[in-house]
């Protein structure tokens, strides 16, 4: 166990020095200024932007640049609807795979287009090379983007004093696609190809076993669509177990590279805001506040899968290796936890062990960093619901200490209260209504076991897996406990519908409260104003974020994962 | 807002050129260049060129004279690969396991604390080519006796085929079950051919 601490660390640590160049770079980027690599970039981004009819000069107001980001998100739905939807006809088919049917589609595209990427079809059966290519890589780097280029807008409204403007929404998508992810996406890419992740547009491979069975061995083009799904905390696989299958995560080497990806952009977010608010203590605050969130669940999740199943351990059998069931050996139970609590705090939602196998305990963690959604979160939208939660930590220190409630030297008002609240209510709603449905509808079903087929395991973890469903969906995660039996008219609406309003609500009411903020005139400092940098305010904003993101959540855990806990096997 | 529509439908067609089309293929071309033999699966083959496997891909071994592997969710289907994605106290898991811990202590004649939880306990994938060394080890007195040769012979090759962890912290250490398999029988010779043919049988605690 001491060596896989020192390997979690390890990536940890690579993963938190190389954020904060990056950090620096993607500030340079979105304010223009000269970085090393546009020689190369620039002309691709000046090519799209004229290709496309961007008007580079034109300068929106948070409304008009909300706007152009939802038209823009309708058209790639609407289009991407299509290709599934007709995609037995299509080229690129060597498998001979079948079109989606409606609701499936439904499902499948509302959670690709919001970053979100629960898939209730399996890679390998359920979608053509063409629609990997056209659909799930496509809207992996935009909807990444999109995340990118909110979140920078929010920036540049809470720096500004007496803004009016935010930027042009397709001048910052563009900038995000070419200049970050696409180069970090072609270095992922490259590498996790060395390590064997293959790219051929050959179809199955049709082997003949050395005891002289028929193997047919799914392939594709993987390494490229692996590389964007975890650098875009999307999380949807090529393959139906994601990058626990060999062909997408096949040694340790490419597990470190995929970890890496999954928390570097959401890292670096945290040391772009630095830049842009000018305040770098403000940044180093945050990130602090993060890692003192994420190191503790990573520890407890660890811990758990270490100590393995109690109920196998006492068949005697050598129980050292952790509770395996779900997890490939090459990662052992250390990376597999990790990456466990790494890919549900940003908003990934890939996966390298099947989370419905974990232990109680341990599975209770990927569903805290979902319930909380902010801890380094989501590329920008990450950023963007940590900044609820500052406002609210602000407003509840201001409160304490009898003064008005300033965030950057802006007074944060009812109107912003009010934006806030409901970004932050939301997301439990989603959750818990959703979680209520779904528990309804198999009570009130005869015979559900039968008659819905949903639930793989019974009793508490039954109830966990409803539950993980509905909030992967709110938390545009997409990681699931997969013996949920998902792919149903019901969990594709259900789910559908919680992902698309999970998706834009946080977005576009932080999107207002920073534009509001935006227009406000900077009061400045003095003696009596709160200080966000200073520890104290650190301490506080960890209270509300635990208090107020999980309490919430406290009679779920309960039925879940802790009854499945004290029950026992 | 025409302009806005019609703004929103080119961006979403170039962009789609781009990232679903223009990137892909260029990274096709560099694997088709520079990883030729990652790129199209890690595929190992016959002298005489057929198609034996993937280096990468568990396939089903059930022979006493061949290494097994891991349990699989999804009876070592690589064409529809996943986990069993049962809790830790569902009682058809427990019973699955229970049900592999005896075949194993029946073919093998090991105690339950000689058998690595990994080979009781279904993989992520369902197609996890590696076992732990010391599950390779557990089967290595088996698989000597059914081909007749010592068994501190075929523990030589278990130590040549094991992988240790990436410099000797970062994963685990591990035996790749096809390989090794592949060298018994280069080095003992391949077992007679069996007369069955198509998917093997199945094994207790398999998917029902």
């Amino acid at each position: 166990m001491g060596l896989e601490i020192v390997a979690i660390l390890f990536t940890i640590l690579l993963t938190i020095v190389t954020s904060v160049p990056l950090g620096r770079y993607i500030f340079k980027v979105f304010s223009g200024k000269e970085t090393g690599l546009d020689p190369v970039l620039r002309p691709i981004e000046r090519l799209l932007l004229r290709l496309t009819g961007v008007d580079v000069t034109r300068q929106q107001t948070w409304k008009q640049y909300a706007l152009s980001m939802l038209v823009a998100n309708v058209f790639m739905w609407l289009l991407t609807f299509v290709i599934v939807s007709v995609q037995k006809v299509l080229p690129l088919n060597p498998d001979g795979i079948g079109s989606m049917e409606p609701t499936l589609a439904f499902n499948t595209i509302s959670s690709f287009t919001t970053n979100t990427d629960l898939q209730h079809y399996s890679g390998e059966t359920g979608l053509s090379c063409f629609s990997q290519m056209f659909v799930v890589a496509f809207l992996q780097f935009v909807t990444a983007a999109t995340g990118v280029a909110a979140g920078i807008a929010t920036m540049r409204a809470l720096a500004g004093d007496r803004l009016k403007h935010v930027g042009n929404f397709y001048v910052d998508m563009t900038r995000a696609g070419v200049r970050l992810l696409l180069p970090l996406a072609i270095v992922v890419a490259v590498l996790l190809m060395s390590q064997g992740v293959p790219v051929t547009f050959e179809g199955a491979a049709q082997a003949r076993t050395l005891e002289g069975a028929e193997q047919a061995i799914a392939r594709g083009v993987v390494a490229p669509i692996v590389a964007i799904k975890q650098l875009g905390t999307n999380g949807g696989g090529y393959f139906g177990p994601n990058s626990a299958h060999p062909y997408e995560n096949p040694t340790p080497f490419s597990n470190l590279v995929e970890t890496w990806s999954i928390a570097i952009l959401p890292m670096a977010m945290v040391w772009a805001l630095g830049h842009f608010a000018g305040r770098r203590r403000l940044a180093t605050m945050l990130f602090a506040v993060m890692l003192a969130i994420y190191l503790p669940m990573t520890a407890f999740a660890v811990r758990q899968e270490a100590a393995g199943n109690p109920a196998i351990a006492a068949m005697g059998v050598d129980p050292s290796g952790g509770s395996m069931e779900g997890k490939e050996v090459r990662f052992g139970v250390g990376l597999s936890a990790l990456w466990a609590v790494t890919t549900t705090v940003t908003s990934n939602g890939s996966v390298n062990a099947m989370h419905d196998s974990l232990t109680p305990l341990g599975g209770l963690m990927p569903l805290c960093g979902m319930w909380l959604n902010n801890i380094f979160g989501g590329v920008g939208v990450g950023f963007i619901n940590m900044l609820i939660f500052v406002i609210v930590a602000v407003f509840v220190s201001g409160m304490m200490i009898g003064r008005t409630p300033e965030f950057l030297g802006k007074k944060v008002e009812a109107k912003e209260m009010k934006l806030a609240s409901l970004a932050l209510l939301w997301h439990p709603l989603a959750i818990l209504g959703g979680t209520a449905a779904a528990c309804h509808v198999w009570t009130v079903t005869q015979d559900p076991g039968a008659a819905l087929g949903w639930l793989k395991n019974p009793g508490p973890h039954g109830f966990s897996e409803m539950l993980y469903e509905f909030t992967s969906a709110a938390a545009n995660n997409g990681s699931g406990f997969e013996g949920l039996g998902d792919n149903t008219p019901f969990w594709n609406i259900t789910t559908g519908m919680a992902m698309l309003l999970s998706r834009y609500i946080p977005i576009i009411a932080p999107l207002a409260l920073a534009g509001s903020l935006a227009a406000k005139p900077r009061t400045p400092e003095t003696a009596g104003t709160l200080r966000i940098e200073s520890s104290t305010f650190g301490f506080t904003l960890w209270a509300v974020i635990v208090i107020l993101g999980l309490l919430m959540f406290m009679p779920v855990a309960v039925l879940g994962p802790i009854a499945e806990q004290l029950a026992g096997p | 807002m025409i302009r806005e529509i019609r703004q929103g439908i080119l961006f979403s067609l170039v962009a789609m050129a781009l990232f679903g089309g223009v990137y892909p293929l260029v990274l096709w071309g560099i694997g088709a260049a520079a990883f030729r033999a990652q790129a199209e699966g890690s595929l190992l083959r016959r002298a005489d060129g057929t198609l034996v496997g993937s280096r990468l891909i568990a396939q089903a071994f059930r022979r006493p004279d061949y290494f097994q592997p891991r349990p699989s969710g999804v009876d070592d289907n690589a064409a529809s690969a996943g986990g069993t994605n049962f809790g830790p106290s569902n009682p058809d898991h427990l019973k699955a396991v229970r049900a592999r811990l005896e075949a194993i202590r029946a073919l093998d004649g090991v105690d339950p604390g000689e058998v690595p939880a990994e080979m009781v306990t279904a993989s992520g994938s369902g197609l996890d080519p590696d076992i732990p060394p010391a599950a390779a080890l557990g089967q290595a007195a088996r698989v000597a006796a059914a081909r007749g040769v010592p068994p501190d012979r075929v523990r030589a090759l278990i130590d040549q085929h094991t992988e240790p962890a990436l410099l000797g912290f970062y994963g685990r250490a591990r035996v790749n079950v096809l390989e090794l398999n592949l060298a018994l029988d280069v080095s003992f010779g391949a077992p007679p051919p069996d007369a069955r043919t198509g998917r093997p049988e199945r094994r207790p605690g398999d998917p029902s």
